[in-house]
C-alpha cells in the first residue's frame, strides 16, 4: 500500500476563530511537520477559515473501533438522570 | 503608451515603485508555470498562493505608480503595453524555472530581499508606499518561510537534490549583486527617507540567509565582478520571451475589455 | 483521514449469516439517511464503486488544472490571472480533498496517482478538449463548472460521510468558478465583434461535451440503480442533465449567445428540449481517442516524474532530522 517513499498522511483540524475548538477538516501528505503546517493553510484556509490549526500524523491517532460501539455508547442510553430534563421542579423555584 | 512623456513630479519615486511592481509581476509570471506541474498537489498550491500574492502585491505598486504618473496609465497598461526595455525588474525574477531545486532557490533569494527590503519600508516617510509595504510583508514572511524550507529540505536532502541546489545556487548568485549596487537614484530616495539604505538591506538580507544556507548544508558562492542590472532595464534574454507570452492577447485586442 | 490498517481490520472471512446481518444493518443504516463512516463495515462492492467514483473524480480535478493552466501565463488583465491562478489552484485542492476522501477507503493516494499515470483510471473526458482560445477560459467556468455543480450537490448528501464532507467543501468553491466564468463571458459577449466571435465559437465546442458530463443516457447506463440504492447517487444522469439545460439556455439568451442546437426548443411543461447527443464522439474521447487524451496524461507523467527526487529529498531529510533529533 503506502511505501516508504510516500509522504506520510497528517490529519488536519482548524480552529475557525477564537472561541472554537479546532475541527477535523481533511487530511493532506507531507514529508515533516512544518511542511503539514504549511500545506495546511494554503489547502484548508484559503479563505480565512482559520486562525489556528493542528496537524497530526494520522498512524498516531488511535480511534474507537465500530464494533465496539455497543458496549462503549450504549450504556449512556438509560442514565437519563444526568440530564437536567430528568427533573421536575415547582414553576414557583425561578432560579434554578 | 510604451514611452513615458507626460513631465511626472515625483520622477525617482515613480522609478522605485516600477522596479517593485515590475520584479514581482514578473516573478509571479515564472512561479504561476509550475501550477499543475509541481511535485506534489500540495506545492501546486503552494506555488499558486505565492503567485497570487505576488500579482496583488503588483497591482498596488503599478496603481500607486499610475497616480504618481498621472497620465492615468492603469495597471493593466503597465504590465501590458510596455516593452523590454521599461521594465525594471530585478533580472533574477526574469531567469527560467529550471527544475523545482532552481525555482526554489531563485525564490528563496528573491524572498529574503524583498523582506529585509520590504520590512524597512514599513517606515517609509512616503506613506503609501509605508501602507502597500505592511500589507506585502505579512505576505513574504510567509513566502521565506516556505521557500527556506524548501531549500534546507533540499540541501541537506539527498545526493541529488544536494547537487542540484548547489549549482542552481552558484548559477543564480551572480544576479543577486544588482539589488546591492546603490545607483544615484536610490541614494537620493534613501535620504529622503523614501527608500531604505541599501547597504543596510544587504546586511540584513546575508544575516538572514547564512543561517538557511548552513542548514542547507550550501556555501554562500564568492560574488562575481559582472552584474546584471534588470533594475536598470538591462535584461538577459529571457524577459523578451516571457513578455511575448503576457502581453499577447492583450495586445492582440486594442482597447478590449475583459 | 484514518487509512492506515483498515483494510487489514476488515476479517478476511466472514460467515455468510454473519455477512447478511451485516448487509442488512448496513442498508438500514443508509435507508434512515445515516452516514457510513471509515471504520464501519460496508460492502466491498461499496467500497469499490466508491473508490473507482472518488478517484475519478480527484483524477479529473488534477487533469482539469491543464487546460486551463494553459491559459495562466496569457491571461488577458491582472485580474483575470489573479481570478485564473485562484481557480485552478481551487481545482488543485479538490483534487487534494477528494484523495482525501477516498483514501479513507484504504487505498493510497501514490497507488491511485499510479492509476492515473498508467492509464488503468479514467477522468472526466472534459479535459481532453483543447483550450486553444481564452473564451474556453470563461466558457469552460460557465459550463463545464456549471455541469460539475450539478452533479456535485446530490453528493453532498452521498451516504459516505467524507466523500459528502468533502464534496461540501468542493460545492462551497465551486460556485465561485461558475460565476467567474459567467462574468468573463459576459464581458467578451458584450465586448469587441472579435471577443464575441471567440465567446460564440467556445460555446459551439464546449456545449455537446458539457451535456455529455453528465454520463450516458440513463437507458445505458450500469451503475445507475445499485448507486442510488445506496446512496451514492441520488438523481439519474438525465434528470441532472435536464436541470442543466433548463438552468443554462436562459443564461445564454442572456448573453446573446446562441446555443448549437437547432432542434432546441421549449416544451409546454417549460423545459427545454435538445437534440440528439453524438454519443459516438463521447465513447471515441472515452476510450482515449479525444483531441488531448495523450497530452493531458503525458504532462501529468512529466509533472510525477520529475518531482519524483524532489519527494524523495523531502523524505531523506525527514529521517536525518528525525535521527537527529534521537541523538
Amino acid at each position: 500500500m503506502t511505501s516508504p517513499q510516500d509522504w506520510p498522511l497528517y490529519e488536519v483540524f482548524v480552529r475557525a476563530k477564537r472561541g472554537l475548538d479546532h475541527k477535523h477538516v481533511g487530511s493532506l501528505h507531507a514529508a515533516d511537520a512544518a511542511m503539514a503546517i504549511e500545506h495546511a493553510r494554503d489547502l484548508y484556509t484559503r479563505r480565512q477559515e482559520g486562525v489556528s490549526l493542528w496537524v497530526v500524523k494520522s498512524s498516531d491517532i488511535v480511534a474507537s473501533d465500530p464494533d465496539d460501539a455497543q458496549a462503549l455508547f450504549d450504556p449512556a442510553e438509560d442514565k437519563i438522570y444526568r440530564h437536567p430534563t430528568f427533573y421536575d421542579i415547582p414553576k414557583d423555584v425561578e432560579t434554578l | 503608451m510604451s514611452a513615458v512623456t507626460a513631465p511626472v513630479a515625483d520622477r525617482a519615486l515613480m522609478t522605485y515603485v516600477l522596479r517593485l511592481a515590475d520584479t514581482a509581476l514578473v516573478l509571479a509570471q515564472r512561479l504561476s508555470a509550475w501550477i499543475g506541474h509541481s511535485p506534489a498537489i500540495e506545492e501546486d498550491l503552494g506555488c499558486a498562493n505565492i503567485a497570487l500574492d505576488l500579482l496583488g502585491q503588483a497591482r498596488l505598486l503599478y496603481a500607486y505608480a499610475g497616480e504618481l504618473e498621472g497620465a492615468g496609465r492603469t495597471e493593466d497598461d503597465f504590465a501590458y503595453l510596455r516593452e523590454e526595455c521599461d521594465f525594471l525588474n530585478a533580472t533574477m525574477a526574469e531567469l527560467p524555472n529550471g527544475d523545482f531545486g532552481q525555482t526554489i532557490v531563485r525564490q528563496c533569494l528573491l524572498d529574503l530581499w524583498r523582506l529585509e527590503l520590504f520590512e524597512r519600508l514599513t517606515q517609509s516617510t512616503d506613506v503609501r508606499l509605508a501602507q502597500i509595504a505592511a500589507k506585502a510583508v505579512k505576505e513574504i514572511r510567509y513566502h521565506v518561510r516556505y521557500s527556506s524550507g524548501w531549500l534546507v529540505r533540499l540541501g541537506d536532502g539527498t545526493d541529488e537534490s544536494h547537487q542540484r541546489v548547489a549549482k542552481a545556487l552558484t548559477t543564480l548568485w551572480p544576479y543577486v549583486t544588482e539589488w546591492f549596487a546603490e545607483d544615484a537614484m536610490e541614494q537620493a530616495l534613501t535620504e529622503r527617507g523614501v527608500a531604505p539604505s541599501v547597504a543596510a538591506v544587504q546586511v540584513g538580507f546575508e544575516t538572514r540567509l547564512a543561517p538557511i544556507l548552513r542548514d542547507a548544508t550550501l556555501t554562500r558562492p564568492v560574488d562575481v565582478d559582472y552584474r546584471w542590472f534588470g533594475k536598470r532595464s538591462q535584461h538577459s534574454e529571457h524577459l523578451g520571451h516571457l513578455l511575448a507570452d503576457l502581453q499577447s492577447l492583450h495586445r492582440a485586442h486594442p482597447g478590449a475589455q475583459w | 483521514m484514518y487509512t492506515q490498517g483498515l483494510l487489514e481490520a476488515i476479517p478476511k472471512a466472514v460467515s455468510a449469516l454473519e455477512d447478511s446481518e451485516r448487509m442488512a444493518r448496513f442498508q438500514a443504516r443508509i435507508d434512515a439517511e445515516e452516514k457510513i463512516e471509515p471504520k464501519d463495515w460496508m460492502p466491498d462492492a461499496y467500497r469499490q464503486t466508491l473508490i473507482r467514483q472518488i478517484s475519478q473524480h480527484a483524477h479529473s480535478e488534477i487533469v482539469g488544472m491543464l487546460p486551463e493552466g494553459n491559459w495562466i501565463s496569457r491571461a488577458p488583465s491582472l485580474l483575470r490571472k489573479s481570478i485564473l491562478i485562484a481557480k485552478v489552484q481551487d481545482e488543485g485542492g479538490h483534487g487534494a480533498y477528494l484523495y482525501s476522501a477516498a483514501e479513507t477507503l484504504g487505498i493510497a493516494r501514490s497507488e491511485l496517482i499510479d492509476q492515473l499515470l498508467s492509464g488503468r483510471a479514467k477522468y472526466s473526458s472534459i479535459f481532453n478538449y483543447p483550450t486553444p482560445s481564452w473564451a474556453d477560459i470563461a466558457a469552460i467556468g460557465w459550463l463545464v463548472d456549471g455541469a460539475a455543480i450539478m452533479n456535485q450537490i446530490p453528493l453532498c448528501r452521498c451516504s459516505y460521510g467524507p466523500y459528502a464532507r468533502a464534496m461540501v467543501r468542493v460545492c462551497k468553491e465551486e460556485s465561485f468558478h461558475q460565476r467567474q466564468g459567467y462574468h468573463a463571458m459576459l464581458s467578451l459577449a458584450r465586448g469587441t465583434p472579435a471577443q464575441q466571435r471567440m465567446a460564440q465559437d467556445a460555446l459551439n465546442r464546449w456545449w455537446w461535451p458539457a451535456l455529455m458530463m453528465f454520463g450516458p443516457p440513463d437507458t445505458a447506463s450500469q451503475h445507475t440503480a445499485v448507486s442510488v440504492r445506496w446512496k451514492i447517487k441520488r438523481f439519474t444522469n438525465d434528470e441532472l442533465r435536464q436541470k442543466f439545460v433548463d438552468f443554462t439556455v436562459p443564461q445564454a439568451q442572456f448573453l446573446g449567445l446562441t446555443l448549437p442546437d437547432a432542434q432546441l426548443q421549449q416544451a409546454a411543461d417549460g423545459h427545454y428540449q435538445i437534440g440528439p447527443l453524438d454519443w459516438s464522439e463521447f465513447n471515441a474521447v472515452l476510450k482515449g481517442n479525444g483531441p488531448c487524451n495523450a497530452e493531458r496524461i503525458a504532462e501529468r507523467r512529466a509533472a510525477h516524474a520529475d518531482g519524483a527526487w524532489v519527494r524523495a529529498a523531502a523524505i531523506a531529510h525527514a529521517a536525518k532530522r528525525a535521527a537527529r533529533a534521537v541523538a
